[in-house]
């Protein structure tokens, strides 16, 4: 038996990002308006709204990932967290610092580095607390017995490369960097795709490590094509950046280095579908349906992003891509198709550990109702963009404000679908916001069993 | 290592603030340079040899319907066009001159020889 407490910081983490999300994609929204209507709300300038969307969804993605790792260890791989009390530092710094960022956005204090809009100072809280996380992890896991399944490994490489990404983005307060903008301008953006790259590490290794929990076998997470995959990965993460730059004043080599190493990824794309059908006529046997159902979406999501990914890879290519509705839709996808739909398949496979009782409650049509609302409207809202940037990539004159016209009805559809699908994420939210807080109710506070 | 630019004129302290009022009003969640930013606005990497500084002055100092008018000071909007002659002469995007290899990579005019 263990003690519960242990397990509810881990689903503190995830219901605080699910607020996050729920909260962002409404700022989204309302920027995807203010694109049709600039003058919509000018008391909340898109200055504003857009890095509030970035940020919270950005933490919903962090947040979830951190939360399944706080509960997976000490619940299921009967690895007693090193520390809890600094679990909950992490925690609570975590918030405090979010309700300053957010604070600083809404009151127009910005840093202005894209992606990291908010004041630097209010980097050095994110930074100590990762480093608790890291100590928290890594004295964790290292009390674990054998070989380390290749999601440990990916958590580790996660944790790792975020602290050296997120040194990198703020390389340019040394004036070194700061007195040529072109070296300023690659450092800042190989850092943001290193950083992206070791989200996914925690994202992905969350993915396998539900996957393997619901084929009930570590199979999958100790395969020769796991570990394969993982050091594709990693070296993706450390050299595949350039496609940001491919249109900045660099050497050539950079982008051919780049490019090449993004064709790498077939080989993941490859096997995907190669295994795709067999995992599939498995994977349905099992209980878990809202945890299928989603990573089963992830799964068709990757493909269709990786497609695209690899389109915009090939530097003749991007030529046109870059600076476009495209790289949205590129991280759109990622994003909300893939690590959202990953990250919701972990927070219904918790509870269909920890609610049994539930199982179909937690399969009711309200939840089906907004997986497919979700999933449709993401599709026409990726597809919008995609035809959105394409207008705006192949646009031959010289006005902003015409291109902006032409491509308009794709901003409408976009931004319409932007209203669904939030809907359709809502009420997912809603349903595991609310189990969570089941498992979280006073009457669930006996000791529970100690593997599921 | 590859990232030199084809110029070495160091940033002139005027442009320096401008960058500095480029970044406390936030202005890359709207507009892009080298394609890179906000897609609500225009790129700004060549605007002030495109059209003119006079031009970049002309928006900065009364907003247009879709950029809100930030009332600086005459002496801030002096450094952010400033800052914008800078960056001008970092590079050109959409890049003019480029060679397409047969593999699908690209060369530009303005990458470091």
């Amino acid at each position: 038996m263990m003690a519960k407490e242990e397990n509810l910081i881990g689903l503190k983490f995830m219901r605080l990002g699910m607020l996050a999300l729920a909260v962002g994609m409404f700022f989204g929204v309302i920027g995807g308006f203010q694109f049709l209507f600039p003058e919509f709300l000018q008391e909340l300038l898109f200055t504003k709204t857009r890095p509030l969307h970035v940020s919270l969804v950005v933490s919903w993605i962090f947040l979830i990932a951190i939360g399944g790792i706080y509960f997976y260890l000490p619940r299921q791989q009967n690895l007693k967290l090193w520390s809890l009390k600094a679990a909950n530092i992490h925690f609570w710094v975590f918030v405090a610092t979010g309700l300053a960022i957010l604070l600083s956005y809404l009151t127009g204090k910005f840093g202005g580095r894209e992606y990291f809009e908010f004041p630097a100072a209010l980097s050095i809280p994110i930074f100590i607390t990762w480093l608790i996380f890291g100590v928290n992890y890594f004295r964790t896991v290292t009390k674990s017995k054998g070989s380390w399944p290749v999601y440990y490994w990916m958590w580790a490489t996660g944790i790792i490369f975020f602290f050296i990404t997120f040194c990198e983005a703020y390389l340019w307060m040394i004036p070194y960097f700061r007195e040529s903008m072109i070296r300023e301008i690659i450092v800042q953006w190989k850092s943001y795709g290193a950083l992206t790259g070791s989200w996914n590490m925690l994202v992905y290794g969350t993915a396998i490590y539900v996957a393997s929990r619901i084929a009930g076998t570590e199979e999958t997470a100790k395969s020769k094509l796991a570990y394969s995959l993982y050091f594709l990965g990693l070296f993706n993460l450390m050299f595949g950046w350039a496609h940001h730059t491919y249109l900045v004043p660099s050497q050539t080599w950079i982008r051919t280095f780049a490019y090449i190493v993004s064709m790498t990824e077939l080989l993941i794309l490859g096997k995907i579908l190669w295994d795709w059908r067999g995992s599939l006529q498995t994977f349905q046997k099992h209980k878990y349906c809202n945890a299928y159902r989603f990573m089963f979406a992830a799964d068709i999501w990757v493909f269709v992003n990786l497609i695209l990914a690899l389109i915009i890879s090939v530097p003749a290519l991007n030529l046109i891509t870059h600076g476009t509705h495209i790289t949205v839709a590129h991280a759109m996808g990622s994003t909300i198709g893939i690590n959202t739909m990953i990250l919701l398949s972990s927070v219904f496979y918790v509870i269909r550990e920890e609610l049994p009782q539930h199982v179909h409650a937690g399969c009711t049509k309200q939840v089906q109702l907004g997986y497919w609302t979700a999933n449709i409207s993401l599709a026409v809202f990726f597809g919008a963009l995609v035809l959105a940037g394409l207008g705006k990539g192949l646009y031959t004159g010289g006005s902003f404000q015409d291109m902006m016209l032409q491509i308009r009805p794709f901003l409408v559809v976009f931004a319409v679908s932007g209203i669904t699908l939030m809907l359709g994420i809502w009420i997912v939210l809603w349903h595991a916001y609310r189990l969570t807080g089941e498992i979280l109710s006073p009457s669930a506070t006996e000791p529970l069993p100690e593997a599921a | 290592m590859g990232t030199e630019a084809p110029h070495l004129d160091p940033i002139s302290d005027e442009a320096r603030h401008g960058q500095e009022l480029f970044q406390t009003h936030n202005c890359i969640a709207c507009h892009q340079f080298y394609g890179l930013g906000g897609y609500m606005g225009p790129d700004l990497t060549n605007v002030t040899s495109k059209y003119s500084p006079v031009y970049a002055r002309t928006f900065i100092m009364n907003g247009t319907p879709r950029m809100p008018k930030f009332d600086l000071a005459p002496e801030e909007v002096d450094a952010l066009v400033a800052y914008l002659e800078f960056v001008d002469t970092t590079g050109t995007y959409p890049p003019e001159n480029y060679e397409v290899t047969w593999y699908g990579t690209v060369k530009q005019e303005d990458d470091p020889q």
